[in-house]
């Protein structure tokens, strides 16, 4: 799965920009995660067409790109996270960033690591893994 | 292609030139312009005191304020029925220096302008679009009539209206770009974003850049955008000498060809006023041998260059001026270290992951100098890896500790959100003068 990461300077009115430019080409954002850095920062967002809204932004001057994540849906239950994190961390993989994404009446969570493929391949032995097409159509 | 026999004489013969020039023109500012004979009365000298080139040192410097105080003719040498045309300075700060031509002094330019348009380049052949402002300034209309000199074909395009620059550019078949070197660049970045391929669907083989600085990386991002072929060459002058014409790279780019039989060039300590040894570094001062409207003595035009007597591979014996590394009134002086802007953007230039444009800001704050650089995020570095980006402004930091000696902050920004100039560019805001 894509996730869009746009490169933004902290300044008013730029996440304003971003969306605009989203949302005047029917682009729906599934989900996003900001941090609050001082003076740039990384919008992280799964939007429904992420080849196309790439390329609008970066017509648009922005500097954006596609990076492989994971979604997987977790249980709404105590210790969900615990697992997953401790199957990853026991198998040498790093978690870069991670962030929530709403579904349905579960949780899901998206998911940057060192070794996406081993990851992936490891979680769906668990967890039921969001595949692209249907996250995209949130 | 060497224009003029008089860029290959002997030291000897330049001199004799100099020396016949120099008398003349000193008799005739003493004759003509009260405000020169008032100042070479006040330390005692008369024309005939000049004996020698080395009596040049004796006279008084012109500066900018003289011109400024003799607003607008004082320090015309000739009735004004005599006068063919007038330029001035943009003048940001004050009143504009205004400074006129006879139909010789034009005459003398667009001599000027040949010769070095020519070690640049240029041929009659050439189809050459000038991006300068036309108007007062004495960029476009001297590199115009350089040009036409040659026999090339213009296509006076100004500023502006970037897109359509390069639409001529394509569709005219432009081969010969006179522009600043950020304008150069700017429209290389638009010409890519329409699409265009600079390299492929241009036609572009010379560049004459001028009015403002150019530095080595500069010309280095300039060939890489518009293709390895691409000589590019710089030319300086400035209006109170005449406009460009004063001298220009030729294509062993190793400094500017001086026009010696119409300029006499002086390096002083800009401090104590004093000459500088040949090869050492200091302030360019320029005496007008050739002009009769307003020929100005020993004008101090501040910048910063040393001269180069050794005869160049060219076949010019003429004296070079290395390329400036800047302007005594643009250096800043920051936490008492002096720094030049050029050589920020030396390493701005040299740093792959960040774009060729910035900006510079100094502060004070708690009586404590403090040093932003604003710099965008070249398109290539974008990363998902907020350590990745951390790493580049490590690394330009370092870089510019190595530089200065001083401590920076940078700003990373997106591509194209700093400002584009078309003119000269301010890229400097110092906060602490307000």
């Amino acid at each position: 799965m894509k996730q869009l990461t746009v490169f933004i300077e902290n300044r008013m009115g730029r996440l304003e920009e971003v969306t605009d430019i989203l949302s005047k080409n029917n682009i729906n954002i599934i989900c996003i995660s900001l941090a609050d850095t001082s003076e740039y920062g990384m919008l992280r967002m799964i939007v429904s067409q992420p080849a196309a809204a790439c390329e609008v932004l970066c017509n648009s001057g922005f500097s954006a790109l596609l990076t492989d994540v994971t979604a997987v849906k977790l249980p709404h239950h105590f210790g969900s996270l615990k697992k997953l994190s401790g199957l990853l961390s026991s198998n040498s993989i790093d978690i870069s960033y991670m962030y929530a994404l709403t579904s349905g009446d579960d949780a899901a969570i998206v998911i940057k690591t060192s070794d996406n493929e081993k990851a992936e391949a490891l979680i769906s032995e668990e967890y039921e893994i969001l595949g692209a097409s249907k996250v995209y159509n949130m | 292609m060497i224009w003029a026999k008089e860029e290959t004489l002997s030291r000897q013969e330049i001199e004799a030139i100099q020396l016949d020039k120099l008398q003349k023109v000193v008799a005739r500012v003493y004759e003509k312009v009260p405000y020169y004979r008032e100042k070479m009365d006040a330390i005692g000298m008369k024309p005939e005191d000049v004996k020698t080139l080395d009596d040049l040192k004796k006279l008084p410097f012109t500066t900018k304020q003289d011109m400024r105080d003799t607003y607008p003719f004082g320090l015309f040498a000739v009735d004004k029925s005599e006068l063919a045309r007038i330029h001035a300075s943009s003048g940001t700060t004050g009143k504009p220096t205004v400074v006129g031509y006879t139909k010789k002094d034009l005459d003398v330019w667009s001599e000027c302008v040949a010769r070095l348009a020519v070690m640049g380049g240029a041929t009659k052949e050439d189809v050459c679009q000038i991006c300068f402002g036309y108007g007062m300034f004495t960029g476009a209309l001297g590199l115009h009539n350089g040009l036409e000199h040659i026999g090339a074909c213009i296509i006076p395009a100004s500023t502006g209206n970037s897109e359509k620059q390069i639409m001529y550019m394509k569709d005219f078949g432009t081969t010969l770009l006179v522009a600043t070197p950020s304008y150069a660049l700017r429209l290389g970045e638009v010409a890519t974003q329409m699409g265009l391929n600079p390299q492929t669907d241009l036609a572009l083989k010379t560049a004459l850049v001028g009015s403002e600085l150019m530095t080595e990386p500069m010309r280095a991002e300039m060939k890489k955008l518009y293709g390895d072929k691409l000589v590019v060459t710089q030319n300086y002058g400035m209006s109170e000498l005449m406009g460009p014409g004063v001298s220009g790279e030729c294509t062993e780019l190793c400094g500017m060809h001086v026009n010696e039989d119409h300029f006499i060039a002086e390096v002083i300590d800009p401090v104590t006023g004093e000459n500088l040894p040949a090869g050492e570094k200091g302030e360019l001062v320029v005496t007008c041998l050739s002009k009769d409207a307003i020929p100005l003595i020993r004008y101090r035009t501040r910048d910063i260059t040393r001269l180069m007597y050794e005869p160049c591979k060219c076949g010019r014996t003429t004296v070079r001026m290395e390329n400036l590394s800047g302007r005594t009134d643009d250096m800043l002086k920051i936490k008492g270290v002096n720094v030049f802007p050029s050589q920020i953007e030396e390493v701005l230039l040299n740093t792959e992951e960040i774009g060729p444009h910035y900006e510079i800001i100094v502060d004070r704050k708690n009586h404590t100098d403090i040093l932003t650089i604003r710099v965008e995020l070249a398109p290539a570095s974008m990363t998902d890896d907020y350590k990745a980006l951390e790493k580049i402004k490590l690394k330009l930091r370092g870089s510019l500790r190595t530089m200065l000696g001083l401590d920076a902050i940078i700003n990373l920004e997106s591509p194209n959100t700093l400002q584009r100039f078309e003119g000269k560019a301010k890229r400097v805001t110092d906060n602490r003068k307000k």
